[in-house]
């Protein structure tokens, strides 16, 4: 053991423990991953914050329209299948890269940002109907609520779809480098992280809200 | 990708892992996508059609439903694993997942307790809950 450690870093090896550990553990990571995790989990907690409001003010109505009322359940389906859709086009994008298959590796990501661009399209409609017919977020509690939540999911997504857009690009320039390989592996942890929570919306927003 | 790519040493130095250390197969996306596509099927189903009789029965099921699926999908498309990051992904995400269950049922608890407490029905007791409370610190 202090051996290897004096071969490799024999000054580190003396002054600080912990370079003794990452010499034996022979896992040199610079710990980007897990550091993307910290912050998908922290992430995780803007959105438990927002579920807690909702679940809370979620039925105080103010004598304006209920989910039953305003929930078009086809499009939420229709919404859902298109961002799990993204999900497998994004997971057989990171299986092109793995085969080294740049070409194929773009074209998933452009299938994945079409559908992620649908899924945005399709929210957008919702939105502007319901503000159209006067159920805007400052209708009741309930709106609010319901637009913060379902509209900080649909930030999301936009901006990974706009971070998919560069990456195509960075993939495109520079070919499928260490880290681009990194990079399209973080976004993937945040693609599918948003299909999470969405199983959550669709769950506790959209079918439970049209419970009677 | 076979299944020992898990512990042979990429050329790009261990850089691209996911958080549980391997990327996952064909075969294993597949098979969370077929799972997830069922567990969504079944609550919209369960939702439209108006199985259940009891609302409360249909909430409890698609509740049960939507924590199967999210079990999927960190296991078929995060691939989460106790190994991940020499167990720290697991370890974040089990704290989290505390968190968030005490936020959760505490809000709801909390929040529930205060709206029955403010009933209409309580008013007349509400002089004597202000004067309780002018007494606390």
């Amino acid at each position: 053991m202090s051996v290897t450690s004096a071969t490799i870093a024999p000054g580190v090896a003396q002054a600080d423990p912990s370079a003794r550990f990452y010499v034996r553990e022979h896992h040199p990571e610079n710990g980007t991953l897990l550091g993307f995790w910290l912050y998908l989990m922290s992430d995780c907690l803007v959105f438990a914050c927002l579920f807690a409001t909702y679940a809370v003010i979620g039925r105080n109505y103010a004598g304006g329209p209920s989910g039953a009322e305003l929930f078009d359940l086809p499009l939420v389906a229709l919404n859902t299948s298109l961002l799990l859709l993204s999900s497998i086009t994004y997971g057989f994008s990171m299986l092109e890269m793995q085969r080294k298959r740049l070409r194929a590796t773009l074209f998933w990501l452009g299938v994945t940002g079409l559908l992620g661009a649908g899924f945005i399209g399709l929210e957008l409609y919702e939105f502007f109907h319901l503000i159209h017919e006067g159920a805007g977020p400052q209708r009741s509690g309930f709106l609010t609520a319901f637009f913060t939540l379902v509209g900080t999911h649909g930030l999301h997504v936009t901006f990974g779809i706009v971070w998919l857009g560069t990456l195509m690009f960075q993939l495109g320039r520079h070919g499928l480098t260490p880290e681009n390989h990194r990079r399209m592996t973080c976004l993937s942890m945040f693609w599918h992280f948003l299909d999470v929570v969405w199983i959550g919306v669709f769950t506790f927003v959209y079918l439970m809200g049209v419970l009677p | 990708m076979s299944a020992s790519d898990n512990h042979q040493p990429h050329q790009s130095g261990h850089d691209d892992h996911s958080p549980a250390g391997n990327h996952g197969s064909l075969k294993s996306y597949a098979t969370g996508f077929v799972l997830a596509v069922v567990l969504t099927a079944i609550p919209f189903w369960l939702v439209i059609g108006k199985v259940f009789e009891k609302s409360g029965t249909t909430a409890l099921v698609i509740l049960l439903l939507a924590a199967l699926q999210i079990v999927v999908h960190m296991v078929y498309f995060l691939h989460m694993n106790s190994k991940a990051e020499g167990g720290w992904s697991m370890l974040a995400l089990i704290f989290t997942i505390m968190l968030v269950v005490i936020m959760l049922s505490g809000s709801i608890w909390v929040m529930y307790h205060l709206n029955h407490n403010m009933m209409p029905g309580m008013m007349p007791d509400a002089a004597h809950t202000m004067s309780e409370m002018r007494k606390m610190p």
